[in-house]
């Protein structure tokens, strides 16, 4: 018996039972804080027809952009993306399908859908066109659209240290998307820098329980910055 | 003569007061935290979920775990805090930001803004900027009163498909400061010898010019 011992061993026992047409919540801002092996395995698996929720899509050769290479990714739903041009040419050809969503209600999509929450009304988006063909209603003299939530086959989630039970800490804004992910998930992944004994983190430090997480696996990350920026020191 | 992007970003920050909460957008908003006046304290929010945002980094600071909005590595301020995106745009939509200042395209005497997408070109997203206009109360515009061919950007009704609907009531431009109230825009400040007559000549939407519009000043 392994009781509550998340950890698998490899890549491929950590994305087991992923198949086409699937979707897949990833966390990650930009290219901080992605599960960057977990979505080399996706490619490395060949997968197909997938659908993405990712506030980005990545750059041409790392984060979620290596999986437009064999076209693996039919759908998008993100807040920002075009920072590659493969994502460009593929949206273009009409191999790509976007829905573009403000990235709060993307945030909101994600935990509502975590949480049981089927829809929520949001004043963002109204009168644009997100709330376009959405059900409209007024609270308080203002007016709201109803937003569905969204829930994934899989999460993907980039954490900074897990135990062995799947919970799990995440670095400074390495964190970003990755604690609604881990809760959207019907199977959630979470790939970590270190996995230490129950009982090294203090429970009060703790950003996702670990029963939102169903596999725990260690990685070595590249962490590659998309604007480096500095000053003179 | 209009103004320059750090004279915009300076105005904008006549508008701070000490102890706010701040949301900067991308571009001019950004310059504002240089002008923040010495001696007043303002934390500065970055929407991927950090309060408290600092300088950029040293070559031996930078942390790829480290980033703001727009993507670059950064610092945090002392006494700053680090969360989720839920969290950060719970701050956002509830309306717990002092002031957001962000570009536009267009603005109208409505108070709609369009920011995001231009029909015809490659669409990238809105990211943040729809849930800061739809949660914010106070919120500044930034922006060039007209294009490069003189095509006014303070209209009658945005023209490209908007980001928020009715929530604006202030712009800075290169040209002016003015308040949205009453389906009009309000003269209240012209950039330092600009004339009254540019202004309302490169104003497409209903303009009120009061007897006296001041010089701007940016102490």
């Amino acid at each position: 018996m392994s009781g509550f011992n998340k950890v698998v061993n490899s890549y491929e026992e950590a994305m087991a039972g992923l198949e086409d047409g699937m979707t897949v919540i990833a966390g990650g801002f930009g290219l901080c804080g992605i599960p960057e092996n977990l979505i080399a395995e996706i490619k490395k698996k060949g997968t197909r027809e997938l659908t993405f929720v990712s506030n980005n899509c990545g750059v041409d050769d790392f984060g979620l952009g290596v999986l437009l290479v064999d076209r693996q990714i039919k759908k998008m739903i993100s807040s920002y993306v075009g920072e590659n041009a493969l994502f460009e040419k593929q949206l273009l050809a009409g191999e790509l399908e976007v829905e573009l969503t403000p990235q709060g209600t993307l945030a909101e999509k994600m935990r509502a859908g975590g949480a049981g929450i089927p829809a929520f009304f949001t004043a963002t988006g109204y009168g644009t066109p997100v709330g376009e063909g959405k059900e409209v209603r007024e609270f308080n003299g203002r007016n709201y659209i109803m937003e569905e939530s969204i829930t994934g086959d899989f999460a993907i989630v980039k954490g900074w240290k897990a135990d062995t039970y799947g919970n799990v800490i995440y670095r400074d804004t390495a964190q970003n998307f990755n604690p609604m992910a881990a809760t959207a998930g019907k199977i959630t992944v979470v790939e970590v820098e270190e996995i230490v004994e129950p009982g090294e983190l203090s429970p009060t430090e703790i950003q996702t329980p670990g029963i939102y997480v169903n596999r725990v696996i260690k990685g070595t990350f590249e962490k590659r910055i998309e604007q480096r920026t500095v000053r003179q020191g | 003569m209009a103004l320059s992007r750090e004279q915009m970003a300076q105005r904008v920050a006549r508008e701070l007061q000490d102890g706010f909460y701040v949301n900067l957008g991308i571009g001019i908003p950004t310059l504002v935290a240089n002008f923040i006046p010495e001696g007043m304290e303002v934390m500065l929010q970055s929407e991927n979920g950090l309060l408290g945002m600092g300088q950029f980094p040293t070559e031996d600071e930078i942390d790829a775990d480290m980033i703001n909005a727009g993507k670059q590595t950064v610092t945090a301020v002392t006494g700053a805090s680090i969360f989720s995106s839920a969290e950060s745009f719970a701050m956002i939509r509830g309306g717990h930001v002092d002031l957001t200042v962000l570009g536009a395209f267009e603005c109208d005497v409505n108070g709609n803004i369009a920011s995001w997408m231009i029909p015809g070109k490659l669409i990238k997203g809105m990211g943040g900027a729809m849930d800061l206009v739809a949660g914010a109360d106070n919120i500044i515009v930034t922006m060039t009163h007209a294009s490069k061919h003189g095509e006014s950007k303070l209209l009658t009704n945005c023209s490209l498909p908007l980001t928020g609907q009715g929530c604006i009531k202030k712009v800075l431009t290169d040209l002016a400061y003015l308040e949205i109230a009453d389906g009009a825009f309000h003269l209240k400040e012209r950039a330092p010898g600009v004339s009254v007559e540019e202004i309302i000549e490169k104003t497409e939407g209903k303009l009120i010019v009061p007897d006296h519009v001041p010089e701007m000043t940016f102490a």
